[in-house]
């Protein structure tokens, strides 16, 4: 098995809506995925499905070999599938360190042998102690100066940012990012992408990340899944499927039309 | 057979009185997303609105079947003044706030009211039995009920068929619909919502003062007698889904016969039973018999 | 980082409260009821911190009381700590079976049925002849390893238990929040879903969290039943949580001290009331929750805090 994530066969209706059709997907570790489609097109079922949030009517999906279709986001995430989202998920009430304890003190539970045991002094995979591993983290995706603010307020960015940073606390072997650039300003975008990309390579994972800007997914990415009304139209290196005419009609065509009309 | 006739009848009566007291609940709750725990005040405040009316009207020797009209004429006049009170005066400074806030200030309403009674009424009991033995007895089967029991069951019954034909056959029903399904769409396509709120709050109190209305008839009014409605209106418009009309009607019906079993069979068990039922429908159905739609959150 | 000030103060506010209930008898009563409801509202902040506001902690709050109760009613078992630990074993036990049902439930879906849930234990407690019925039955004073926590003359021992009870447990309730099992009561109530990404059941720690709330409560109904000498299934009754509510809103879970304090306000407005305006204490309660609703959404607490700052 050299895959790390392999999906097979998905089929996934919502009432009359087809959101995936006989989705099947290989992974590699270190690839940089990039997945784009008009919106409704299955990309972030794909990636509800690949976490456990949603469960496929059909088809399995394996990590390392392991059949994980059945198991719950919590699960998933575990194992080392972890995800950001495209409106973040933060607790708002909560200031950016805090968020990053919860998210590491969480991991450093998960650590306990038995629910009796004493926690590890040490968060696992990040091997420093709970508050450290919060100040790097905050440090690596330059956040310190937002350190104690409530997430509730903080600019959509930094939103942005400290979701993505929460998502590494698990150490991911397969990080999924959703729409990480998503209601970021333009001239934001490739400062935001730089930061996670860089800070993401230096976890070794492989990334799949959600985008609409086709100058992104052209830039990070090193592989393209090109979907279209839950099936994948088009897979393959960036330069051959953007340019394939398929794609260029159905999805980034598609594109041109008023997009992104709410996420609320 | 007459024993298990006799626990159909009183449960069917039983249920009537029931949907009664959960219709206005679930109303509110399905339209507002507000429960509220003032509902049982609602009630008794019917029933001593209901009391003081018949009784007075009872009181001049006028016509004796008119205190059914004064029974009425309370609860509609307790729900058309309590209603927008609670409603225009408070609950609307507080739409858009969390469901359980909303259910704080419902709860804070309902000690105001408990006192407010005691203040207005007295903590005396009020009896005005008249009208439950006006109407005389029906005998079959072996089994003696007071006709005013069968009265309960058609009032029932029309109740639910006029809130039916009015959700689902009216114009106004069906926009109400629409205000449920989503508040900000219709009110950006030109809905009233502000109206249709101040209408379904004031539905909601008509309702839980009628059935405190027609209660009071069967036994004697005294403070404290809406504090345990609340929770049996909670717990059968759990069972049927909170926010549906057929629901109510049907958690009403299981409620009803089974505490008419538990009476006969096993009188000890009377309001455990109905947790009990509560409590399984929500174990392996959670969202009660009849469920609504779930939403997508991210 | 900010020394952390709050085992000291709570430390000296035991010294304080032993020193006062020493030269002031006559305050021992109100107190010793105070801490006793207190521990109530305690589990009641742990579940409002979650996001949950539950309606039945009268539930456990009287198992906790019926336990003490029988056991020293029937066996003749007085001393006060194995009385607390059985109702804290009892209440505890029954929030955990409770709990696989109640955790799947959050806002007034979890209001709601914990209030039913207790309804049923009032339900079965009127019913039971040998329990005393409506009535309920007199407790016997407890002791304390065969020394007596409640004479004629004092009742200074029992208040001194109550104070190093309640103190303990509001010093373990800091320290829990500050556990990562603690730290996702406040991410529960912000993001179930973020929680669940990050690798922890959202439904095991509220159920666990239900269990700690129902233990306080029971251990605190067996102190208020120790106190008044008296239980009945009113305990149980709704209206009792909707008083816990009430003094866990009014208290604000900003500190663990609050509920403590709030407690003792209300108990002693409530002695006050009772006995100049007994049909308006009600009204003054449900008048006063909404103003605290509508203007100190964070609790009485908060005004602690504002000057503070």
């Amino acid at each position: 098995m050299s895959h790390l994530l392999e999906a097979r066969n998905l089929d996934k209706r919502f009432g009359a809506v087809t959101a995936a059709a006989d989705i099947s997907v290989t992974v590699a570790p270190d690839s940089v995925i990039g997945l784009i489609g008009t919106n409704g097109a299955g990309k972030t079922t794909f990636v509800n499905m690949v976490t456990g949030y949603l469960k496929p009517d059909k088809g399995r999906i394996y990590f390392e070999g392991r059949d994980i279709t059945a198991l719950h986001p919590r699960q998933v995430t575990r194992l080392g599938i972890c995800r950001s989202f495209q409106i973040p998920q933060l607790y708002n009430s909560l200031s950016a360190y805090d968020n990053l304890i919860v998210a590491l003190g969480i991991v450093l539970r998960n650590a306990k042998p038995a629910p009796w045991a004493r926690a590890p002094r040490l968060v696992p995979g990040h091997d420093l102690p709970l508050a450290d591993a919060a100040e790097a983290l905050l440090e690596r995706f330059d956040l310190g100066e937002f350190r104690d603010k409530p997430a509730g307020v903080l600019p959509e960015g930094v939103r942005k940012l400290l979701d993505i940073a929460m998502a590494l606390a698990n150490k991911p072997r397969v990080l999924l990012l959703d729409e990480p650039t998503s209601g970021v300003s333009s001239e934001e975008k490739f400062a935001i992408m730089d930061r996670v990309m860089s800070a993401v390579r230096a976890e070794g994972a492989a990334v799949l990340f959600v985008e609409h800007d086709m100058d992104i997914v052209a830039r990070y990415a090193g592989r393209v899944l090109a979907f279209y009304e839950g099936r994948i139209l088009a897979d393959g290196a960036p330069d051959v499927v953007l340019a394939d005419p398929q794609v260029r009609e159905y999805v980034i065509g598609g594109q041109a039309e008023p997009k992104e009309v709410s996420h609320a | 057979m007459s024993a298990l006739l006799a626990v159909v009848v009183d449960g069917v009566i039983y249920a009537s009185w029931l949907f009664m007291i959960a219709v206005g609940l679930t109303l509110i709750y399905g339209v507002m997303k507000i429960l509220n725990i003032a509902h049982g005040s609602l009630y008794a405040l019917g029933a001593y609105g209901a009391a003081s009316l018949a009784g007075y009207w009872l009181s001049q020797g006028y016509a004796p079947f008119g205190s059914y009209a004064a029974l009425l004429a309370a609860a509609a006049l307790v729900g058309l003044i309590i209603g927008p009170l609670i409603e225009r005066g408070l609950l609307r400074f507080m739409y858009g706030r969390d469901e359980i806030i909303l259910l704080l200030v419902t709860y804070a309403v309902f000690l105001i009211l408990e006192d407010a009674i005691k203040l207005i009424w007295g903590v005396d009991p009020y009896i005005i039995s008249e009208p439950y033995g006006l109407l005389g007895i029906v005998e079959f089967a072996n089994l003696v009920y007071p006709t005013y029991s069968f009265m309960l069951i058609v009032v029932s019954l029309a109740v639910g068929v006029l809130l039916a034909w009015v959700l689902h056959r009216t114009r106004h029903g069906k926009l109400l619909a629409a205000v449920i399904h989503d508040r900000e769409v219709s009110q950006a396509m030109g809905v009233n919502v502000r109206r249709y709120y101040l209408a379904t709050f004031t539905a909601g109190a008509i309702l839980a003062a009628l059935g405190g209305a027609l209660t009071a008839p069967t036994v004697s009014v005294v403070p404290g007698m809406g504090v345990e409605v609340i929770v049996l209106a909670f717990a059968v418009v759990v069972i049927g889904g909170l926010g549906s009309l057929p629901g109510a009607a049907l958690g009403a019906l299981i409620v009803g016969l089974l505490r008419a079993a538990a009476v006969h069979y096993a009188p000890a068990l009377e309001l455990f039973s109905i947790y009990l039922v509560m409590a399984l429908v929500l174990a392996f159905r959670p969202q009660g018999l009849f469920a609504g739609e779930q939403v997508r959150t991210i | 980082m900010k020394k952390d000030r709050t085992p000291s103060l709570l430390l000296a506010a035991l010294v304080a409260l032993l020193i006062l209930g020493l030269v002031l008898p006559e305050w021992r009563f109100l107190g010793t009821l105070a801490i006793g409801k207190g521990l109530t509202v305690l589990g009641l902040l742990l579940l409002l911190r979650t996001g949950l506001v539950s309606f039945g902690q009268g539930l456990y709050y009287c198992l906790g009381a019926y336990a003490a109760g029988t056991l020293g009613q029937f066996w003749g078992t007085t001393d006060a700590l194995l009385l607390l630990v059985v109702a804290g074993l009892a209440a505890g036990l029954a929030a955990a079976i409770l709990g696989i049902l109640l955790a799947a439930y959050r806002g007034i879906f979890f209001s709601m049925l914990s209030l039913a849930l207790s309804m049923i234990l009032y339900g079965l407690l009127v019913k039971s002849a040998a329990l005393g019925s409506t009535d309920g039955f007199n407790l016997p004073a407890p002791t304390l390893f065969g020394l007596p926590l409640v004479s004629h003359d004092s009742r200074y021992p029992l208040f001194v238990l109550a104070c190093v009870l309640g103190v303990a447990a509001a010093l373990a309730m800091h320290y829990y929040f500050r556990t990562p099992l603690g730290r996702l009561s406040p991410a529960i109530r912000d993001n179930e879903i973020r929680v669940e990404y990050l690798g922890a059941s959202v439904r095991a720690a509220v159920h666990v969290k239900y269990v700690i709330a129902g233990i306080l409560a029971g251990v605190g109904g067996a102190l208020t039943g120790m106190t008044v000498g008296h239980i009945d299934p009113e305990m149980a009754y709704w209206t009792t949580s909707g008083e816990f509510v009430f003094v866990a809103i009014l208290s604000g879970t900003g500190s663990v001290a609050a509920p403590f304090l709030g407690s003792f306000i209300f108990e002693l407005v409530r002695t006050f009331a009772y006995e100049y305006s007994p049909n308006s204490w009600q009204l003054a309660l449900g008048t006063a929750m909404l103003l605290i609703i509508v203007f100190l959404p964070a609790g009485l607490w908060s005004l602690v805090q504002r000057r503070r700052a």
